[in-house]
């Protein structure tokens, strides 16, 4: 069986970062696994721009971000494998992984960095009544359609759901000529970043239609037209609301879901709001020397996010491996709880005593709130109170926590989240 | 030329009579609408191959139904369909009703059927603990079985076209007349077909044929079936299939394990006057929620991976309609095919063909091809095994649908196969690409390639079941021709 210090499942934005940090923190032997036929994931058929902000204080398109990322693995002379599937992870580290050129073969790793990203919940999913005929994309195999294969799926579309890529593909139909209809959202909230809504669809006058879905779908061969109504707070059409529209497209922009089949295999411990692993301080699964980043962590709206985090990642995994696959003695852990409007966080333990001097935690909350605040208590004492003019379920937050101000209380057992009004 | 039998529609009735009809030297053609076979109602139904207590004593229902499921598991293993006995209860949720289970076992006894238990509460619940808690007792029947239905309706297909049967897709037949030398003349949108003999297994269209020769007229109502199928990772959640105790409307909303692993829900009931009108409605998926618990709890169904809908040829008689028609010599019936039809079917082949190759004197072939083998499936070879055949044909070493693990060459066996698939649905009913959790977002723009470059076919002509169901529209702006 061949081995490597760390195998890194997925050549997108995540398992990039990684490979490059866990290089730089001294590991030679450094393996990327990508089922497509070149590195950069998702991003490839991104070909919009708005990426890097953050990590370059530039805007860039999705393939060009990826590429400053490629070029450092390039750089690094660090192995990855193309068109190559993992098929399965044993929580002893043991990856087996297939290609055509290779064949079915097992590597053994001294530690794994889960960077599979995400996937779009299929219209199946949502128990939209009507037809099942051709003209359904989520939006991202539509963007892949338009974008990297070079084929318009349909000239008249109605978008159901407000997810960036949907957002990012009505402008995109809209700038190949097509005529996007309408953008109907089951929430009272779109579950999209500010910007695309305002960028992609009040700039094109597309109308975004919030606690509507869609309750037909006409056409038994092509879509035809998709009816769609508004919703009470239950969820639930409300008769006599319905607006039929004639289209042949009908594009789906309704959640996304990270892919951890393979964690699982794994006997990786899974979190029922983010299904993501469940992760410590240092992105660090239940079983050890598994670690997770990225979209299969849990899904982010901006990559630069993805790119930090996984850098993080990438870090720990090496820490891990340097350390002759063992791991540093557990110290004092305390436990990371979101409450009161605050969904979930990332991390979900942090044992201080292996903690960075700083620590990033994100969490996203699940309803739209206005002049709140965003609260932080050790146990039962208030340490954090900061006023945010608005938070929303679609933009994901984040605290950071010294580990110099942990370690001072002595007893300390919880850090709460809480969104407050006052 | 003048063809001996011709069968109109290519489901699983008209495939099974089809395989039989391979049998002997004779020549022989199925007429199908469709774009490929298996586009029907034999497409979405209940995959159930029912044991036979529920139908009338003495009816073709019952006798077809307890023969079928008997032919079955040699059908399964020569045709390499997978099919697994799994059994079936039907739960009594009620006290005062559990008299109905003693009458459905004694009907069973009357049709033959072997293998038959009732149950009590505590054998039932040991044996399926997701059974509710309401439960009073069973009727268990060990031969009742899960099978893939577009496996079995494409492998008959398969089997009868390696042994010389033809099949025209894309061919409706519109019009039926016989000649003065007792030949029938079939017209369709394709041209004319002459034949000595026509099957009618036309589904939900059986009764216009029918009506087109025969003096007593039948009726079909199309009654939809609404279906939920749930994600493998709750596929367990009951292990046979369960039945609430039967209605007017038939055997009710069942809850069963799939043959690829699933969790099943359905059908409902609901007559239609369009024969096309496959569409689910919110009330028929409300009912599924609504109602798929009466025998199950805890039905998870916040695993839905998708909902669809299939026709019943519902005949006012509730009988199926077998045998030549005896003011349209050379006319046979296979209409109303309605449930138990998936089980029926192999033995409504074996008994049409058997009648039509006596009325004709057909003679059997001597070099009949017994078996046939299914697409390869790498999943179930080792690790040595399968880098073997990768080694030989690399393609099965790049999976193309990742949630089922479907490899390249597992759908280009499918493309290459007799009677080959020539549409996203077609390499998806041969392979399940497409299948899984992510319902073909993943794999849908590979496989479009791989169709591309195997058939020929220009992007744009690629479609999801044929007609006008094609993927994309046209080339994006500046990409006039050439490569994207």
């Amino acid at each position: 069986m061949i081995s490597y210090d760390i195998v890194i499942i997925g050549g997108g934005p995540a398992g990039l970062a990684a490979a490059v940090s866990a290089r730089e923190a001294g590991v030679d032997k450094i393996l990327i696994l990508e089922r497509d036929k070149e590195l950069g994931g998702i991003l490839n058929q991104c070909i919009h721009n708005g990426f890097g902000l953050h990590t370059f204080k530039e805007e860039l398109t999705g393939p060009e971000y990826a590429w400053r990322f490629i070029e450092k693995v390039l750089e690094a002379k660090i192995e990855y494998r193309l068109d190559t599937m993992v098929m399965d992870i044993s929580e002893d580290r043991v990856v087996t992984a297939m290609s055509k050129n290779d064949g079915m073969y097992q590597i053994k790793a001294g530690a794994v960095i889960l960077a599979m990203g995400c996937r779009e919940r299929p219209r199946g999913a949502l128990n939209i009544p009507g037809y099942r005929p051709a003209g359904i994309f989520s939006a991202g195999t539509a963007q892949r359609l338009v974008n990297i294969e070079g084929y318009m799926p349909g000239r008249e579309v109605v978008i159901l759901g407000s997810g960036d890529i949907g957002l990012i593909m009505a402008r995109r139909m809209t700038l190949e000529g097509a005529k996007v209809k309408v953008v109907a959202e089951l929430l009272p909230y779109s579950g999209g970043l500010k910007r695309n809504i305002v960028q992609c669809l009040d700039d094109f006058g597309i109308p975004l239609k919030l606690s509507h879905t869609v309750v037909d779908i006409e056409g038994r061969e092509h879509v035809s037209a998709v009816t769609i109504a508004a919703v009470d707070e239950n969820r639930k059409p409300i008769p006599g609301t319905e607006e039929r529209y004639t289209c042949d497209t009908l594009l789906l922009s309704c959640g996304l879901i990270p892919e951890n089949e393979l964690s699982k295999k794994a006997g990786v411990e899974m979190s029922r709001i983010t299904s993501g692993p469940v992760v410590n301080e240092s992105l660090e699964t239940n079983v050890p020397g598994i670690f997770a980043c990225g979209n299969v962590l849990h899904v982010h709206d901006l990559v630069d996010y993805v790119s930090e985090e996984a850098q993080r990642a990438g870090a720990n995994a090496a820490k891990f491996v340097l350390a002759g696959g063992t791991e540093a003695p557990k110290g004092h852990v305390v436990e990371l709880k979101a409450e009161s409007g605050a969904r979930y966080t990332v991390p979900s333990t942090i044992d201080i005593d292996r903690m960075d001097d700083l620590l990033t935690v994100r969490f996203r909350v699940g309803d739209v709130y206005k002049d709140s605040y965003v609260s932080v208590y050790f146990d039962d004492e208030r340490v954090m109170h900061n006023k945010k003019r608005i938070l929303a379920p679609g933009e994901m937050e984040q605290i950071i926590l010294q580990k110099k101000k942990l370690a001072e209380i002595k007893d300390l057992k919880t850090i709460t989240i809480k969104i407050e009004a006052e | 030329m003048i063809y001996d039998v011709i069968i109109i529609g290519a489901g699983v009735t008209g495939a099974a009579v089809a395989r039989e009809l391979s049998r002997y030297d004779a020549e022989v053609c199925v007429l199908e609408k469709g774009e490929d076979v298996c586009s029907g109602t034999s497409k979405a139904n209940s995959a159930i191959v029912h044991a036979g207590y529920d139908c009338q004593p003495g009816s073709l229902m019952a006798k077809m139904n307890v023969r079928g499921n008997e032919m079955m598991g040699d059908l399964a293993r020569d045709l390499d369909i997978p099919f697994e006995r799994n059994g079936s209860f039907v739960v009594c949720t009620i006290e005062s009703e559990f008299g109905g289970i003693e009458d459905l076992y004694q009907r069973g006894l009357k049709n033959g059927v072997p293998g038959m238990k009732i149950l009590n509460r505590e054998e039932a619940l040991a044996m399926e603990p997701n059974l509710s808690d309401n439960t009073v007792g069973a009727l268990y029947a060990t031969t009742a079985g899960i099978i893939c239905p577009f496996r079995l309706n494409i492998a008959m297909a398969e089997h009868a076209n390696v042994n010389g049967v033809d099949f025209r897709f894309n061919t409706a037949a519109e019009k039926l007349t016989r000649d003065e030398d007792g030949i029938w003349h079939i017209r369709t949108n394709n041209g004319e077909y002459k034949t000595r003999a026509i099957v009618n297994a036309a589904g939900v269209y059986s009764d216009v044929f029918h009506n087109m020769v025969a003096d007593r007229k039948i009726h079909i109502t199309p009654r939809r079936g609404d279906y939920m199928l749930l994600d493998k990772t709750v596929g367990g959640h009951v292990k046979r299939t369960i039945f609430p105790q039967p209605t007017k409307y038939g055997k009710g909303i069942l809850i069963a394990p799939t043959i690829h692993g699933n969790l099943f829900i359905g059908p409902t009931a609901i007559d239609l006057d369009d024969k096309e009108a496959t569409a689910t409605t919110q009330e028929g998926l409300t009912q599924l929620i609504e109602r798929g618990e009466t025998c199950v709890k805890n039905v998870p169904y916040r695993s839905v991976i998708t909902s669809f809908a299939g026709l019943r040829a519902h005949e006012d008689g509730h009988e199926f309609v077998l045998g030549e028609v005896t003011e349209a010599p050379g006319f046979f019936d296979c209409a109303a095919i309605e449930s138990p039809g998936l089980t029926s079917s192999p033995a409504i082949g074996e008994y049409t063909a058997g009648i039509i190759s006596d009325k004709y004197g057909f003679k059997k072939k001597e070099n009949w091809i017994p078996t046939i083998k299914n697409v390869l499936n790498p999943a179930n070879l080792s690790i040595e095994e399968r880098n073997e055949l990768i080694k030989k044909e690399p393609a099965y070493g790049r999976i193309i649908c990742r949630c089922e693990s479907i490899s390249e060459g597992e759908i280009l066996d499918a493309i290459r196969r007799p009677l080959g698939a020539r549409s996203l649905d077609g390499i998806k009913r041969r392979t399940r690409a497409g299948m899984g959790r992510c319902q073909a977002g993943f794999c849908s723009p590979r496989v479009m390639e791989i169709l591309h470059e195997e058939l020929g076919l220009p992007y744009e002509e690629i479609t999801k079941r044929g007609g006008t169901s094609n993927i994309v529209l046209e080339r994006t702006k500046g990409t006039n021709g050439g490569e994207a």
